[in-house]
C-alpha cells in the first residue's frame, strides 16, 4: 500500500498537519479525520455541489480534490464561514425565508452563494440562478434560495426590498 | 370551520398572540445553516465498522460460487459475510397486504442466497475499519455467477413465452385489479366523441442528497440494539428489525436524527439495512452503511414505470361521460417491504377521474415483476400517473369538440356545493374547492391575457403553451392504508408534553421531520394554545425511545394527524396548569388564562402570575399547595381519523411555457398553483412544500428517468447522466390557497406535501399539447425530453 503523506495547510484559520493517503479527496478528509461534517458528500463525483468548500479564495468540489493537493493551502468550510460572521446575513435571508428543508445542500449553496456575491454585487435572479446551477436541492424547488440571496444583495448594498 | 369555541368566543386557534396562519421561522436552522446538524453520515461510535456491499453486475444471475480468501486477507478487514451466513441471524420477508387481495411476492433475504434478481442486489457484505479498505476488499472478491434471462419489458413479463422470475409463483404478475362502476359501455355509445391514448411514465427516483444511511449497534451486554437511521417511520423500523432478528421491539431503540431528503424514498425498509441490522448482532459492534451515489440509483426504490392506456367520452356540450383505463406498471423482482408494490397502481385507479362529477368508470391495472431495481412508493404514489391521465385526456376531449380547457373543466368539475359525496371507485370527499380553486388560478395568471400573448407569439413562430391540470391529493390517512392489510405501520400518532421546572414545555412527538416543518408546526400549535412562547417550547422527535408510539412523516399526515394529537394534548396540558394556578391564586380555572408565559385574569388580561413561578412553586415548593393537590404538569394524547379514511385535498396548476421547435428543448416560464389544504398553520411552509412538490413533478415531467437496457442494466446511475432540475431551469412559481378545513379535526388541517409533486407533470404535458398545437402534435409520454418532442414533430 501507497505511504502515507505529510500535509500542512490552514483550514478556517487553524494551522492543521496531518498524515493522510494520497489518494484521501479533501471532502474525507474535513469530515473525517477533522470532524468538519459540515461539508457534505452527495455524490462523490463533482455534481451535486454539497462539498463545495473555499480553497485559496475560489469555490471547489472537495470531492473532486486530493487532500494532498491542498498541502500549503487555506482551506475555509462552512464552519469557518458561519464562525467568521462573513455570511451572518446571508444566513438570517435562508432562516427568513425558509430557503432550507433537510438542510443537507445548505452548507455547498451558502458557499456558492457567497462567491457570487463577492463578485457580483447586486446580481439579477437570472445571474443567481445560474451561479447555483452546480449545486443541487430536491426539497426547496430553488425558488426561496433564490429569493434570499437576491435580498441579501440587495441589503448589502444598503436597499432593501 | 367547526373547531369548538371556547367560553370567549375563541377556538384554541385563534386565541391573542396565537401562531396559527403565521410565518414563523423554523426553529433551531442555524444547525443546518452551520453545517453542525447530526446525519447519520455524520455519525462514529467508538469500534464503528464500516460497510461496503458487493452488488451483482447481473440483472438476472445464479451465484455459483463466492471466494473472499484473499479479501479476508486484507489488513483491516474485519469480516466478509454472504445471504447464508447472515440468514443465521435474520429471516426472509414477503411484501404482501391482505387488503390488495391476490397480491403476491417471493421471500427476500437481505443478502441474496443462491441467486441475484436485479443489477444491484447484494451479494455480500465487506466490513472493514473503514470505508476505503472495505472498498479494496471488495474488489478481492471472486463471485461466479451463471447468466440467466433477464425479465425487462412489463408487457413481455406477462407474455406464457417469459421465464418467470419465481417459478412457485407461477406467472409475474404480482397483482390485478378490475373495477367497473356506472354504465361506461353505454356512456361511450352515447359519447358525441371518444378519445383514447397510450401514456407512458419514465421510471424515475427519489434521488435524496444524503444517501440512504444506518449505523446499528448491538450492545450484546444489554441485549439491545440501537439503529440510528434516516427513517421517516422510526417505529415501523423498530417492529421490522425486531421481527427479523428474533428480538422484542423492547430491544431495539430506533433514532432519527437529521435527515437528508426523504420523499418517500425513507419510509421502507431495504435489504441491505437489515443486513446492517444483521451484521451489527452478528459482529457485537456498531456498524455504518452509507450507500454511494450508484449504490442510490441501483437500490433506492424507483417509481412511476407505469404505461396506461386511457380512454374518455364526452358530449359537445362539453360534459364527460365516462374513462376508462388499462395500467401497466413494472415494479422490479419482489413487492417491497412492508407498504408493497401494488399500492402505486392500486391509487392510480382510485384517483383517476377524481376532479370530475363522471360517474361512469372501468379501470384495470397490472402489476408485473421484472428483473429491474425494486419499484415502491415516492411522493405522491400514483397522484402524478393518475393526474396525468386524467387531465390529458380532459384536454384532448376538450381539443376535439373545440371547447376551451378552462370551460370543459368548469362544467365538469365537481360543483363546491356538491360535498359530501364520493369518486366512481368509492373514495369519499368531505370538502372540496375545485371551482374555487380554478377561479382563483385564472386570476392570478391572467389566462386571458396569457392567451393573447400566445396568439401574438404564435405569428412570430414562438410556440408557447397553457396546460390546466385540476386534481386531488391524499392525505391524513387512517389505518385503511396499511394498518388493515396486516401491516404493522401505525396511522395514529401521540404527543406527550410537559412543562418544566422553568416553565418551558418539552415537547415529545412521533412524528418526524425531513425540513417538512414537523418541529415547527408542533411548536406552533403548543405555543398557541398554551399561550407559551414558541422559543420556549422544544420539540423531540424521531426516537423511540422517547416519543410516543406512532407513524412518522409520510402520506401528508404530520400536520394534519401529529398537529391534532399536539393540539389535544396542549388543552390537557392548559386545563391542568390552569387547576394549579387557580389554587395557588385562590380563584377558578375560568376565571383564568395563560398568554405570553403567564396566568392572566380571563376577564382582562391582567397578568398574574409567571409561569415559571407556577413551575418553582410546582417542583420545588409543592409543600405550600392545600393537602390532596397533587399538579399533573404533563399530558399525553394520540389522534387517528375515524370518519373519514383519508383527508382529501385539492387543487389546479397550470404551466406557461416555450417549445423550441427546432431543437426540441422546453423552457418553463411560470407555474402557478391552487391548493386547499384546510386550515394552514404556517403558510411559508406550506407554499415551500408544494414549490418543492411541483419542482419533483416538473423533474419527472422533463428530465427523471432510469434508463434501463434490455439485458436490464441501469445505463445512467449517476447524477451527470440521470438528469434532475436545477436552479437555472425551474421557474418561478406562484402558490394561492383555498382554505376548506376538515370538521375531523379541530384543528382543519390536511395535508400539502404531495400535491405539488401530483399535478405538476399534467401541467406541463397539457401545455407542450398546447403549444404543439398548430404542429398537429401530441405527446403523451413523459420525461419530455427533446428527443421526444422532436420525433413527435416529425423532425428526427
Amino acid at each position: 500500500m501507497t505511504a502515507h503523506v505529510t500535509i500542512s495547510l490552514d483550514v478556517n484559520g487553524e494551522r492543521v498537519d496531518a498524515q493522510v493517503l494520497p489518494r484521501l479527496n479533501l471532502a474525507d478528509f474535513l469530515r473525517e479525520h477533522l470532524q468538519l461534517t459540515g461539508t457534505h458528500v452527495g455524490c462523490e463525483h463533482g455534481v451535486c455541489g454539497a462539498c463545495t468548500v473555499r480553497v485559496n479564495g475560489d469555490i471547489v468540489r472537495s470531492c473532486l480534490m486530493l487532500a494532498v493537493q491542498a498541502q500549503n493551502a487555506s482551506v475555509v468550510t462552512i464552519e469557518g464561514l458561519s464562525d467568521s460572521g462573513e455570511i451572518a446575513d446571508l444566513q438570517a435571508a435562508f432562516r427568513d425565508r425558509n430557503a432550507l428543508q433537510c438542510g443537507f445542500c445548505t452548507p455547498g449553496m451558502l458557499m456558492a452563494a457567497q462567491d457570487l456575491l463577492r463578485l457580483e454585487a447586486e446580481p439579477d435572479r437570472e445571474q443567481i440562478r445560474e451561479h447555483l446551477s452546480g449545486n443541487y436541492c430536491r426539497c426547496t424547488g430553488y425558488q426561496a434560495i433564490i429569493d434570499a440571496v437576491e435580498t441579501t444583495a440587495r441589503t448589502r448594498m444598503g436597499r432593501t426590498l | 370551520m367547526t373547531a369548538p369555541k371556547n367560553s370567549d368566543g375563541l377556538s384554541v386557534l385563534d386565541r391573542p398572540n396565537s401562531y396559527i396562519g403565521k410565518t414563523v421561522p423554523r426553529p433551531n436552522l442555524d444547525r443546518l445553516m452551520q453545517g453542525r446538524g447530526l446525519y447519520v453520515s455524520d455519525m462514529e461510535l467508538p469500534r464503528m465498522a464500516n460497510i461496503v456491499f458487493l452488488r451483482s453486475p447481473h440483472a438476472h444471475a445464479k451465484i455459483i460460487e463466492i471466494n473472499a480468501d484473499a479479501a479476508k486477507r486484507l489488513p483491516g478487514v474485519i469480516a466478509v459475510v454472504t445471504g447464508k451466513e447472515l440468514a443465521a441471524v435474520i429471516t426472509p420477508w414477503v411484501g404482501v397486504l391482505s387488503h390488495l387481495k391476490g397480491l403476491k411476492s417471493a421471500p427476500q433475504h437481505a443478502i441474496a442466497i443462491d441467486r441475484v434478481c436485479w443489477q444491484g442486489e447484494a451479494v455480500a457484505a465487506i466490513v472493514a475499519t473503514n470505508r476505503a479498505v472495505a472498498e479494496d476488499a471488495a474488489e478481492l472478491v471472486h463471485v461466479t455467477y451463471q447468466e440467466l434471462d433477464a425479465v425487462t419489458d412489463m408487457q413481455a413479463a406477462l407474455d406464457p413465452a417469459t421465464p418467470v422470475i419465481h417459478p412457485s409463483l407461477g406467472d409475474n404478475l404480482a397483482f390485478e385489479r378490475n373495477f367497473d362502476a356506472g354504465a361506461v359501455d353505454q356512456a361511450f355509445a352515447d359519447s358525441d366523441a371518444v378519445v383514447e391514448a397510450d401514456f407512458i411514465f419514465g421510471r424515475h427516483t427519489g434521488v435524496t442528497l444524503e444517501p440512504r444511511a444506518v449505523v446499528a449497534d448491538w450492545n450484546v451486554a444489554e441485549a439491545r440494539l440501537t439503529i440510528y437511521q434516516g427513517t421517516q417511520a422510526p417505529h415501523m423500523v423498530q417492529n421490522l428489525a425486531a421481527l427479523h432478528l428474533g428480538l422484542e421491539e423492547a430491544q431495539v431503540r430506533v433514532v432519527c436524527k437529521d435527515v437528508g431528503g426523504s420523499f418517500g424514498i425513507k419510509v421502507h425498509i431495504y435489504a441491505d439495512e437489515m443486513a446492517t441490522y444483521a451484521l451489527a448482532k452478528l459482529l457485537r459492534r456498531p456498524i455504518k452503511f452509507v450507500a454511494d451515489r450508484v449504490e442510490s440509483f441501483n437500490t433506492d426504490i424507483h417509481a412511476r414505470d407505469h404505461r396506461c392506456w386511457g380512454k374518455i367520452g364526452v358530449k359537445r356540450d362539453g360534459t364527460i361521460t365516462a374513462f376508462e383505463i388499462d395500467d401497466l406498471t413494472g415494479i422490479g423482482p419482489y413487492s417491497m417491504y412492508p407498504r408493497t408494490s401494488a399500492i402505486e397502481a392500486n391509487q392510480v385507479v382510485n384517483l383517476i377521474g377524481g376532479p370530475y362529477t363522471s360517474k361512469n368508470y372501468r379501470a384495470r391495472a397490472r402489476v408485473v415483476f421484472q428483473n429491474k431495481n425494486v419499484m415502491c412508493q415516492y411522493r405522491a404514489v400514483g397522484h402524478p400517473i393518475a393526474c396525468s391521465v386524467t387531465e390529458e385526456l380532459v384536454d384532448l376531449a376538450a381539443m376535439k369538440i373545440g371547447m376551451d380547457p378552462v370551460e370543459i373543466r368548469r362544467r365538469n368539475l365537481i360543483p363546491d356545493s356538491g360535498y359530501p359525496c364520493a369518486a366512481p371507485s368509492g373514495l369519499r370527499f368531505e370538502l372540496l374547492s375545485h371551482h374555487a380553486s380554478l377561479n382563483k388560478l385564472i386570476g392570478m395568471m391572467d389566462y386571458d391575457a396569457l392567451r393573447a400573448e400566445q396568439a401574438t407569439l404564435r405569428a412570430k413562430n414562438i410556440h408557447r403553451g397553457i396546460g390546466i391540470a385540476s386534481f386531488i391529493e391524499v392525505t391524513n390517512p387512517s389505518a385503511a392504508f396499511y394498518g388493515v392489510g396486516g401491516a404493522k405501520i401505525s396511522s395514529q400518532d401521540g404527543v406527550a408534553m410537559r412543562m418544566d421546572a422553568t416553565g418551558s414545555i418539552i415537547c415529545q412527538t412521533s412524528i418526524t421531520e425531513q425540513g417538512q416543518g414537523s418541529e415547527s408546526l408542533t411548536a406552533q400549535i403548543v405555543g398557541s394554545v398554551l399561550g407559551v412562547s414558541m422559543q420556549r417550547v422544544r420539540v423531540i422527535l424521531g426516537d423511540t425511545d422517547n416519543t410516543p408510539y406512532g407513524g412518522g412523516t409520510w402520506a401528508s399526515r404530520g400536520a394534519g394527524i401529529g398537529g391534532e394529537a399536539a393540539l389535544q394534548a396542549a388543552k390537557i396540558l392548559r386545563k391542568n396548569i390552569l387547576e394549579v394556578a387557580a389554587v395557588i391564586l385562590q380563584s377558578s380555572p375560568a376565571e383564568l388564562d395563560i398568554a405570553d408565559n403567564a396566568i392572566v385574569n380571563a376577564n382582562d388580561g391582567t397578568s398574574r402570575i409567571e409561569l415559571k413561578e407556577l413551575a418553582r412553586i410546582v417542583y420545588f415548593r409543592p409543600d405550600t399547595l392545600p393537602p390532596g393537590i397533587q399538579p399533573e404538569l404533563m399530558a399525553t394524547r394520540h389522534f387517528v381519523p375515524r370518519e373519514y379514511p383519508f383527508a382529501f385535498t385539492n387543487g389546479v396548476q397550470a404551466s406557461w411555457l416555450e417549445v423550441d421547435t427546432d431543437t426540441g428543448f422546453i423552457k418553463l416560464l411560470k407555474h402557478w398553483v391552487v391548493e386547499d389544504c384546510g386550515t394552514i398553520i404556517n403558510p411559508q411552509l406550506v407554499d415551500e412544500q408544494i414549490r418543492g412538490g411541483v419542482v419533483q413533478g416538473l423533474g419527472a415531467a422533463l428530465f427523471e428517468k432510469c434508463i434501463y437496457d434490455d439485458r436490464g442494466q441501469l445505463t445512467n446511475a449517476n447524477m451527470a447522466d440521470y438528469l434532475v432540475p436545477m436552479s437555472c431551469e425551474m421557474p418561478d412559481i406562484d402558490v394561492g390557497h383555498v382554505v376548506s378545513p376538515t370538521s375531523e379535526t379541530e384543528l382543519g388541517a390536511k395535508g400539502a406535501g404531495e400535491a405539488g409533486t401530483a399535478g405538476a407533470a399534467a401541467a406541463v404535458a397539457n401545455a407542450v399539447n398546447d403549444a404543439l398545437r398548430p404542429f398537429g402534435a401530441t405527446i403523451t409520454e413523459i420525461p419530455l425530453t427533446p428527443q421526444v418532442v422532436l420525433t413527435a414533430l416529425g423532425r428526427i
